[in-house]
């Protein structure tokens, strides 16, 4: 952090501004000048929060798919699928048991079973050859879809959340004044939303503390940077790559489930999210947790903002965003140079 | 001395004529066979199998030769591609005449033919600059965001692109008063365009240009070092497969008679990966041969499924499952097939013929 801040003082200067602005616009009440120019408050921050739920959603996803490309140098072109199947596994647990927490652990197991299947039978057998490797997950997601189509059709699913957490909770943001008592007006925010966004959050810190704390965390992170040392040192390698790439496709399985509570699932949302994860990834740059999180965060406001400031020219923005990287640091915001 | 140059000059005729001859000569038999039976096709064969099997067979196999030179040759698995023929398919409708009449401008289909290869062509060179500043792998996922950003906006414009509908009507000219969407005629036009991009290419990898971007893609950092750019030679490579691209994607959109977001979405994009391996990424007929099997699967794989007690939709499982078949067992597609076991072939014929020459004696 700081050296950060020694190498780059504008740009800290900059972002210290900018979050400033940034906290001032959501604590204080705006004056009219203001609501006249870019709108209500209210819509501002209801993008700027829905921006930040879809980018935890978004990190899910991403967070998978960049750890099995870091390390096995492996361009899962079939994480879209493993979401999307995730959420319809996970749809049928919750509708079966009746729970929706039990469809959490449901979706994660079947699909790192998935994961782990593929990897043994499939990718082990492929080692170092990248290119063989995607071609073979594509073909993976083609027949993936085509078997999910077969089996659940083309309607929309989506995964109801439990009572305790439908419907909107008054969060502590103020938005306005009520003319007639004088009393503030609190926004009104998804419970649901929130819940997710907290998973996110906790998810997030405990990968960041499994990867930099524990002995696993500490192959994986020297198998990202020289995975034949590692082996070299004795690292039984393949046991890591199994783990991991279990692991990263039954983070997707479960986002499939949050994916499918507050938005829904039908066929084409495996290449959604499949893209998003590579603009995720190619702005945060590959194979880094936290670029995954800053990126997701990034894409996710940008689809709110984009959306419902010029709801045209939404794609184009998180389009942009990836072109502006692309073009002044291609290894991405938080990649390794 | 006028004479004498007359004869000189004969001579030289003749001698390139016997050049020519001897070259025509050097080509294979089993070339000419296939040339002389794609050009009798039309003969033997209904509308249907001309127009909707071999017509759409050259032209992917034309858009997926695109993406072989740059696979292929360039070592840039590029999936924009399909993108590329998109955007010429939107100029020509867009610059010449459509059933969408408040937006296409009605150029004679010349100018609007010429500005849409250029249009592509350009278009396929930002995206490579683009994506040459990455190295390998990551060049698919630059390509397949670049060209699902295409899809969604087409699909979100209206003012330009016509959004979700796209245009409809957009039909090949008239010329020498023949309708060239016809089956036979539009057979030959996609024919005489799929042989031309097929010799372009086999020209293009013989030239030094060609030869120094396999340079590239076998060792960037060497050829760096003799002094090649390899960034410029890579954008090149990039231009030409756009050139290629683009004309690809006015014959679809001429047969078609249409073209929407659809043309260019995340499916048939993939799709032309998938013609380009079944047929073999190295060699510049696989696409074609790719082109072919995935049509005639396409085509006639309802039939398969119906007699198998499955419904027809699972075509894509089919695909699907052909593709990684091909990629597991054979990474050079069906050529690579052939090539692996037509030497063994021959050996078993020539072993044959060798014994049944010492039987005789």
């Amino acid at each position: 952090m700081r050296a950060f801040w020694k190498r780059h003082p504008i740009w800290s200067a900059i972002l210290v501004a900018a979050s400033f602005v940034l906290l001032w616009l959501i604590f204080a009440i705006w004056p009219p000048e203001l609501v006249a120019v870019i709108g209500k408050k209210k819509v501002f921050v209801n993008a700027l929060l829905n921006g930040i739920t879809l980018g935890a959603l978004y990190f899910l996803v991403a967070s998978g798919f960049t750890l099995i490309f870091g390390l096995m140098r492996n361009v899962n072109l079939a994480h879209g699928s493993l979401y999307l199947l995730g959420g319809y596994i996970g749809y049928e647990v919750a509708t079966l048991t009746g729970s929706w927490l039990l469809a959490f652990p449901a979706a994660f197991l079947s699909i790192a079973c998935l994961g782990l299947v593929l990897q043994v039978l499939v990718f082990r057998h492929l080692d170092g050859q990248d290119l063989q490797q995607t071609l073979i997950t594509i073909g993976i997601s083609i027949v993936l879809a085509d078997l999910m189509l077969w089996v659940w059709g083309g309607d929309f699913y989506q995964i109801l959340a439990p009572e305790m957490l439908s419907g909107p909770v008054e969060t502590f943001i103020q938005t306005g004044v009520k003319r007639s008592t004088g009393a503030p007006i609190f926004l009104k925010y998804p419970a649901v939303r929130l819940a997710i966004l907290l998973a996110a959050v906790v998810i997030g810190l405990g990968m960041w503390l499994i990867l930099n704390r524990t002995r696993i965390g500490m192959y994986v992170r020297a198998g990202v940077d020289d995975r034949e040392m590692l082996s070299a040192s004795g690292v039984r390698v393949q046991l890591v790559f199994i783990c991991v790439f279990a692991f990263g496709a039954g983070l997707a399985g479960m986002a499939g489930v949050v994916g499918g509570t507050f938005q829904s699932m039908a066929p084409g949302e495996d290449t959604r999210f499949l893209l998003s994860s590579l603009v995720v990834v190619i702005v945060g740059g590959m194979g880094s947790i936290p670029g995954a999180a800053l990126g997701a965060l990034l894409v996710g406001l940008a689809e709110q903002f984009g959306s419902v400031y010029m709801p045209t020219y939404a794609v184009v923005l998180t389009f942009l965003i990836m072109v502006l990287v692309l073009a002044f640091r291609p290894q991405g915001l938080m990649g390794k140079g | 001395m006028a004479q004498s140059e007359t004869v000189s000059a004969t001579d030289a005729t003749k001698a390139r004529k016997s050049e020519l001859g001897r070259k025509l000569a050097t080509v294979p038999a089993n070339v000419w066979f296939v040339a002389i039976i794609l050009l009798l096709v039309p003969t033997f064969t209904g509308d249907f199998v001309q127009y909707q099997v071999f017509g759409w067979s050259f032209v992917l196999g034309l858009i997926s030769l695109s993406l072989m030179f740059l696979a292929g040759y360039g070592g840039m698995v590029s999936l924009v591609q399909m993108t590329v023929a998109a955007v010429a398919g939107y100029c020509v409708a867009i610059f010449g005449t459509s059933g969408v009449a408040e937006i296409s401008m009605g150029w004679p289909w010349y100018l609007s033919v010429i500005a849409a290869i250029l249009i592509a062509t350009l278009f396929c060179v930002a995206t490579g600059a683009l994506a040459v500043r990455t190295e390998g792998i990551y060049t698919i996922m630059i390509t397949l965001a670049i060209a699902s950003a295409f899809f969604y906006f087409t699909r979100q414009n209206y003012t330009i692109f016509n959004g979700f509908t796209g245009f409809n009507g957009v039909l090949p000219p008239h010329l020498f008063g023949i309708d060239w969407r016809s089956p036979t005629a539009f057979y030959y036009l996609s024919l005489f365009w799929a042989a031309a991009g097929y010799f372009a290419v086999v020209y293009v990898s013989r030239t030094p240009f060609g030869l120094a971007l396999q340079g590239v893609r076998d060792n960037p950092r060497r050829m760096a070092a003799l002094g090649y750019s390899v960034n410029a030679h890579r954008i090149a490579a990039y231009a030409f497969a756009g050139v290629l691209a683009a004309v690809g994607g006015i014959l679809l959109t001429w047969s078609n008679g249409q073209i929407s977001p659809g043309t260019a979405a995340v499916g048939p994009v993939i799709d032309i990966l998938v013609i380009a391996v079944i047929g073999g990424i190295n060699t510049p007929i696989g696409p074609f041969i790719g082109a072919l099997i995935y049509v005639v699967l396409r085509t006639y794989a309802l039939d398969f499924l119906v007699a198998l007690n499955l419904s027809g939709e699972r075509f894509k499982l089919l695909v699907g499952l052909g593709f990684l078949i091909i990629v597991y067992w054979s990474p050079d597609g069906v050529c690579g097939l052939w090539n692996k076991f037509a030497p063994k072939l021959r050996l078993k014929r020539k072993e044959n013929a060798s014994t049944e020459g010492k039987t005789d004696v």
